[in-house]
C-alpha cells in the first residue's frame, strides 16, 4: 500500500517535471509568436481607436472617429467591395476549375507527374514575380493578349483596351491573376481528396450504372466536402488579405478605383502616413478572419473527436 | 449505338487531353513570356507590328547584362539571401524545440497550444504591417535588413511549428525511451536520437521557410524604403520601374532568375506543405 502510493507520488513528480520541460522549450516560440503577433495585433486594434500617426505618436483616445470617417470614404467603400467581390468570384472560379482539373488529374495516364508538376508551378513561383510578368502581359502598348485578339479580329486593328487603366478591366485583371496563382493550391487539395475517396465506393456506383456526372456529384464531391471546406478556406484567406497582386498591377488605379483593404491600409497608413485610419481600415479584414479562425477550431475538433 | 461505345475511351482520352492542355498552356504562359521578353532586343520587343510570340531579330544578352551591371539586382539576391538564411536559422532555433515539445505533450494541453500557434499563422501580415512598422522604428531598425530578419520568422514560426510537431509524432518514441534508460538526459536523447531523425523534416521546414523570405513583399516594401538594402521582391517591382521608363527587358530577366530556381524548389515540397494544412481533414 504505501509503496504505491510512494510510487504513484513519484509519477506524478516526473510527470510535471516532463511538462516543465516541455513548457521551457515552447517558451521561446510562444514568446516571440507573442510579441510579433499578438501584441501588433492588439496594437492596430488600439491604432484605430486613437488618433496615432507617423511622427505624431498621439496615442489619445478617439472613439469611432476613424470608423466614421471611413464610412465617408468612398475610396474605402469601394476598396471593402471590391475585396468581397474579388474573393467570392475567385472563390467560386477556384473551386469549378480545381475540380475540373483534379478530376482530370485523378485519372492515371503516362507522364502525369510531369504534367502535375508543371500544373503547380503558378503556386510555388513568388507572388511578386509572376505578377510583374502579367503586369507586362496586360502592358497598355504591348499587351500579348491585344496582340491575340486583334489577330482573331475580335477587337479592331487600332484597338488598344487598356487591362489596368479602365475600372472594370483592372478588377478582372486582378481575379485573372489571383485564380491563375491559387488554383495549382486547391487543385491539390481537391486531388489528395479524390485520391482518398475508397475504390470500392466509385466500383460500387458504377455496377449501379451511374454515369461520370451522377459519380462526380453524388459520390466524390460528398465524400470530400470536408477537405473542399480546406481549400475553400485557404482560398479566401490567400485572397482576401493579398495585397502584393494588387499593389503590383495597379496600385489601386485607375483614380483609386481597384483598391482592395490591404492596399487601402498600405496607402493610407503608409504612404499617407495615418496609422490611425490605416489601422481602421486594415481591422475590417478581421471579421472574416474571425469566421474563418472558427472554422479551422470546428475542423480540428472534429479530428479529435473522430 | 456499338460504334458510340468503341468511340467512348477515346472520346475521355481526347477530352482529358484536350483539358490538360488548357490547363498546362495557362499555367505555364506567364513564365514562357518572361522567357521570350527576357532574351528579345529592344527593337524587337516594342515594334508593335512584330509577332510578339516569335524571335523577329536574333535573340540578345543584352537585358541580363544591364540586370547585372548597371541595376542593383546582384545587391538584392545578396539581401535576399542573407534574410533569407537568418530567418531560416531563427525559425529552427524556435519551431523545432517547441515542435518537439507539441508532439510530446499529450491531452487537452498539447491540443489546445498547437490549435493556437497553428491559428497564429492565419493572421495576415497585412493586418499587422502598420503597427510593426512603429515597432521596427522605435528599435532603430527602420532602412535596416534587421528590420525583415526580426519580422519574417513570425509568418514561418507558427506554420512551421505545426508542419514540424506533425513529423516528430510520427518518429518512434521508444528510441529516445531507450537513450533515457540508458542514462542519456532528455537533451541529449532529443538531440542525438530524435534530431537526426527530423533531418527530412527540417529539411522541409528550410525550404518553406527560405521561400516565404524571397517571396514576401508587404513587409519589405514598408520597412525598407533605401534601394541598396532591398529584396528582389520589393527591389524589382519598385526600383526596376522608373517613371514612365520601364526595363521590361531586364524586368522579366530578374523575374524569370527569381522565380525559376524558387518554383521548380518549392514545387518538390508542395505535397508535404498541402499535407499541414489538411491534416485534420483528411482523417
Amino acid at each position: 500500500m504505501v509503496s504505491t502510493a510512494l510510487q504513484r507520488e513519484a509519477a506524478a513528480r516526473r510527470s510535471r517535471r516532463l511538462i516543465t520541460w516541455e513548457l521551457s522549450l515552447l517558451l521561446p516560440a510562444v514568446t516571440y509568436i507573442f510579441l510579433l503577433i499578438g501584441f501588433p495585433l492588439l496594437l492596430s486594434i488600439y491604432y484605430s481607436f486613437s488618433h496615432i500617426s507617423v511622427g505624431r505618436r498621439d496615442f489619445s483616445f478617439a472613439g469611432l472617429a476613424n470608423f466614421r470617417a471611413l464610412f465617408s470614404d468612398q475610396v474605402f467603400l469601394q476598396a471593402l467591395r471590391n475585396t468581397i467581390l474579388i474573393t467570392v468570384v475567385v472563390l467560386v472560379v477556384v473551386l469549378v476549375l480545381a475540380t475540373i482539373l483534379a478530376t482530370a488529374l485523378a485519372e492515371r495516364f503516362r507522364g502525369r507527374a510531369v504534367i502535375r508538376y508543371l500544373l503547380l508551378l503558378p503556386w510555388a513561383a513568388p507572388v511578386v514575380m509572376s505578377t510583374i510578368a502579367w503586369k507586362w502581359v496586360f502592358d497598355s502598348q504591348y499587351s500579348v493578349v491585344n496582340w491575340v485578339l486583334r489577330r482573331l479580329h475580335i477587337i479592331g486593328p487600332f484597338e488598344f483596351p487598356q487591362w489596368l487603366g479602365v475600372p472594370s478591366l483592372a478588377i478582372i485583371s486582378i481575379i485573372v491573376v489571383q485564380v491563375w496563382r491559387i488554383l495549382p493550391f486547391a487543385t491539390v487539395i481537391t486531388l489528395a481528396g479524390m485520391t482518398a475517396v475508397p475504390r470500392e465506393l466509385i466500383e460500387a456506383a458504377l455496377v449501379d450504372g451511374a454515369g461520370f456526372f451522377t459519380r462526380l456529384f453524388r459520390v466524390t464531391l460528398p465524400m470530400i466536402r470536408p477537405i473542399i471546406g480546406v481549400a475553400v478556406l485557404f482560398t479566401a484567406l490567400f485572397t482576401f488579405t493579398d495585397m502584393a497582386v494588387v499593389w503590383i498591377l495597379t496600385r489601386g488605379g485607375p483614380y483609386n478605383t481597384s483598391h482592395v483593404l490591404a492596399s487601402w491600409a498600405f496607402q493610407v497608413g503608409i504612404l499617407a502616413g495615418d496609422l490611425a485610419r490605416g489601422a481602421a481600415i486594415a481591422l475590417f479584414m478581421l471579421p472574416a478572419l474571425a469566421v474563418i479562425a472558427v472554422w479551422v477550431l470546428h475542423l480540428v475538433s472534429r479530428e479529435t473527436t473522430q | 449505338m456499338s460504334a458510340s461505345s468503341h468511340l467512348r475511351p477515346y472520346l475521355i482520352k481526347l477530352v482529358l487531353v484536350a483539358v490538360l492542355a488548357i490547363f498546362l498552356a495557362q499555367a505555364l504562359f506567364p513564365f514562357a513570356w518572361m522567357a521570350i521578353t527576357a532574351f528579345k532586343r529592344d527593337s524587337d520587343l516594342y515594334n508593335p507590328t512584330n509577332n510578339p510570340f516569335l524571335f523577329n531579330e536574333p535573340p540578345t544578352l543584352a537585358h541580363f547584362r544591364l540586370l547585372f551591371e548597371e541595376t542593383k539586382f546582384p545587391r538584392w539576391v545578396v539581401n535576399t539571401a542573407g534574410v533569407g538564411l537568418s530567418t531560416v536559422l531563427i525559425t529552427l532555433v524556435l519551431a523545432v524545440p517547441a515542435a518537439y515539445a507539441l508532439s510530446r505533450l499529450r491531452g487537452r494541453l498539447g491540443q489546445q497550444l498547437a490549435v493556437a500557434i497553428f491559428l497564429t499563422y492565419l493572421v495576415p501580415p497585412t493586418l499587422l504591417f502598420l503597427p510593426l512598422s512603429q515597432i521596427v522604428s522605435t528599435l532603430g531598425f527602420q532602412d535596416k535588413l534587421w528590420a525583415l530578419v526580426i519580422t519574417y520568422p513570425s509568418l514561418s514560426t507558427p506554420f512551421v511549428a505545426w508542419l514540424l510537431m506533425g513529423f516528430f509524432r510520427s518518429l518512434p518514441q521508444e528510441l529516445e525511451e531507450a537513450a533515457l534508460v540508458d542514462g542519456a538526459d532528455r537533451f541529449t536523447a532529443f538531440r542525438r536520437i530524435m534530431l537526426p531523425l527530423a533531418v527530412p523534416g527540417i529539411l522541409t521546414a528550410v525550404i518553406f521557410t527560405f521561400t516565404l523570405a524571397v517571396n514576401e513583399f508587404i513587409y519589405a516594401l514598408t520597412f525598407v524604403s533605401i534601394s541598396d538594402l532591398k529584396t528582389v521582391s520589393a527591389g524589382v517591382p519598385t526600383d526596376l520601374i522608373r517613371g514612365d521608363v520601364f526595363f521590361w527587358g531586364a524586368i522579366m530577366g530578374s523575374a524569370l532568375v527569381v522565380s525559376l530556381p524558387v518554383a521548380l524548389l518549392y514545387n518538390a515540397f508542395l505535397d508535404r506543405f498541402v499535407e499541414g494544412l489538411t491534416a485534420g481533414a483528411l482523417r
